[in-house]
Parts: C-alpha cells; sequence; structure tokens
C-alpha cells in the first residue's frame, strides 16, 4: 500500500537525461559519511551544467547553486532519518526535462516514525510557507530535529519556488521499516 | 596571548573558517558550512552571540566568501538575528555577493525577521 502527498509524479518516464546514486548502508555506515553528500551535491549540481552549453556563466552558477542545495538537503535527510538497522539502500535521483529539474530521494524509516512525518507535511502543504518558517524560528525549538529538516523543505519552496510531493510505502517483507521517496521540482 | 585570543574568535574546519575581527567589529565567513545540525553548529552560534554580548555594536556579518549554507546554517543565521533584534543597541549588517547565488535568494529572509538589518549584496 502507499500513500502520496503534495506533488507527487508516479511513474516518471526514463527517456530523459538522469544520475541515480545508491548508498548502501553495508559499505560504510550511513552516518559516518556526512561529508559525501557536500561531494555528491556538488558533482550532480557540476555534471547538470554540462547541459546548458549556451547559457550565460552567471545561469551556470544559478543552476550549480540550486542543484547543490537542494541535492544537499534531500541527502542529509535521508541520511538523518534513515532507519538505522535497515539494510536497503538509500538514493537520490535527478532527472533533467526541457523546463525542469526532478530530484527524488528514497529511504527508508521506522514505520514509529511515520505519523508524526506525515502529520508535518500536512502542515507544510497546508499553511502559507512563508508563515510557517518564520513561526517555526521563532519558536526556537532547536532541539526538534523534524523542525530542523521541515525548514530544509520550506527553504527549497520559498527561496527556490520548488514543488514538494512525498510518496510513503509499506514493505511487504518488513512491518516496522517504510520506504519514503521526497520528490523535489525547481523550475529551469 | 594572541594565540588564545585568536583561538576564541575563530571556529574552523575542512571546508570552512568563521572569525570574528573584533577590530573591525566583523564577522567573516568563508568556505561551505554543511554541518550537520543545532548541535555541531554550536561553536559558531558562540562566536556570533560573543560578538554582540556588550552592546552597542554596529557589526557587520560579512558573508561574501561564503559559498555554500545548509538550511541548518540559515537556521542557525536566522536565530542569530532574531536574538540581535531582541537586543538593544545591536545594529547589523549582512554583506553578501552578487556572484553567489544561495544568497540573493536566502538572505532577505533575515531581513524580513530583522527590518532593522541592512542587507547589502556587493
Amino acid at each position: 500500500m502507499s500513500v502520496v502527498f503534495g506533488h507527487f509524479i508516479e511513474d516518471l518516464p526514463r527517456n530523459t537525461e538522469f544520475l541515480l546514486l545508491g548508498f548502501s548502508p553495508s559499505s560504510l555506515p550511513i552516518k559516518q559519511r556526512w561529508r559525501n553528500n557536500g561531494l555528491s551535491a556538488d558533482f550532480l549540481a557540476d555534471y547538470m551544467t554540462t547541459f546548458f552549453p549556451s547559457e550565460s556563466a552567471h545561469k551556470h552558477a544559478d543552476i550549480k547553486s540550486t542543484v547543490s542545495f537542494i541535492a544537499n538537503e534531500l541527502l542529509e535527510n535521508a541520511m538523518k532519518y534513515s532507519e538505522e538497522s535497515g539494510t536497503r539502500t538509500i538514493s537520490l535521483g535527478l532527472h533533467l526535462f526541457d523546463d525542469k529539474f526532478i530530484f527524488i530521494a528514497s529511504n527508508p524509516i521506522a514505520q514509529s516514525a511515520v505519523p508524526a512525518f506525515q502529520d508535518y507535511i500536512k502542515e507544510l502543504l497546508s499553511n502559507d510557507p512563508y508563515e510557517l518558517y518564520v513561526q517555526r524560528l521563532e519558536a526556537n525549538s532547536q532541539c526538534d530535529t523534524q523542525t530542523q529538516s521541515g525548514l530544509g523543505y520550506l527553504t527549497m519552496i520559498n527561496d527556490y519556488n520548488a514543488l514538494l510531493g512525498w510518496k510513503f510505502e509499506e514493505l511487504a517483507d518488513n512491518s516496522a521499516i517504510a520506504l519514503v521517496s521526497t520528490m523535489v521540482q525547481v523550475s529551469l | 596571548m594572541v594565540m588564545s585570543n585568536l583561538a576564541m574568535s575563530e571556529v574552523k574546519g575542512e571546508d570552512y573558517r568563521v572569525w570574528y575581527d573584533s577590530s573591525a567589529s566583523t564577522i567573516n565567513c568563508e568556505g561551505s558550512l554543511r554541518l550537520g545540525g543545532s548541535e555541531e553548529y554550536a561553536p559558531i552560534v558562540q562566536l556570533l552571540e560573543g560578538a554582540i554580548a556588550s552592546p552597542p555594536i554596529d557589526l557587520l556579518l560579512n558573508l561574501t566568501d561564503l559559498e555554500f549554507l545548509n538550511s541548518s546554517g540559515i537556521n542557525m543565521l536566522s536565530k542569530f538575528v532574531i536574538k540581535a533584534r531582541q537586543k538593544d543597541g545591536v545594529k547589523i549588517t549582512v554583506r553578501g555577493s552578487e556572484a553567489i547565488p544561495w544568497q540573493g535568494k536566502s538572505l532577505k529572509n533575515l531581513q524580513r525577521l530583522m527590518p532593522a538589518l541592512v542587507l547589502e549584496i556587493v
């Protein structure tokens, strides 16, 4: 069974340029590879500028900055909130379309963490994102990790005009773990 | 003496450096800041808050060489600005660079949090 929130496109066409990075917890514990988030995000960003040969240096810098920020946030979240004992791979895909980039990050999370995450998503989708951002900051709840990831999503929406969507899937072989995919769409 | 003073007013890592130049009332940030969360940002928060501990001060936050800042870092700066806003005698100028696109997108939020904050994108 799966549940979708926000702007989530199922069955993304595969006849476009895309890159897919996979991170397996069996090769190195996920939490010990924090520095790879930045390396991966910068690589994706640099790689994608190849497809805009006629654009100005200014536009290249803008594309790089956008891809790098969003990819880094998605990886940080995926690494932070992944179910630790899991053997499932975390992935980050970046798909290039004529008018936009679509990012998809997938990671396993504990089934017990799903309700709070979904509540936050509902709050995010039903409120003015800038008001919510200020509210969260002013509340000064810096110890709440869910709040922190929430600010990452809100920054994507407010500062990068991104559309966000999520898909939660139950796993047939493990009822304690769910798979969450986060989709971020940004216009070019 | 100079060394210990420097140690207290500088935080650096593999890819970044943040330091307070008290003679110029300037905090400089350079490199890429993508630390894991509020705990890891704590030393930088300490440095920022130390700079506004004895107002009056007209502080310059120089970000012109800060290539990258993750959302935890944006969160840290936002909370610092809220703290500065609550103190009498603290003026803040944030200087960003036109050549670094995230700054044009995200720094304006600091001004919304503290309307008296001066934002210069140079």
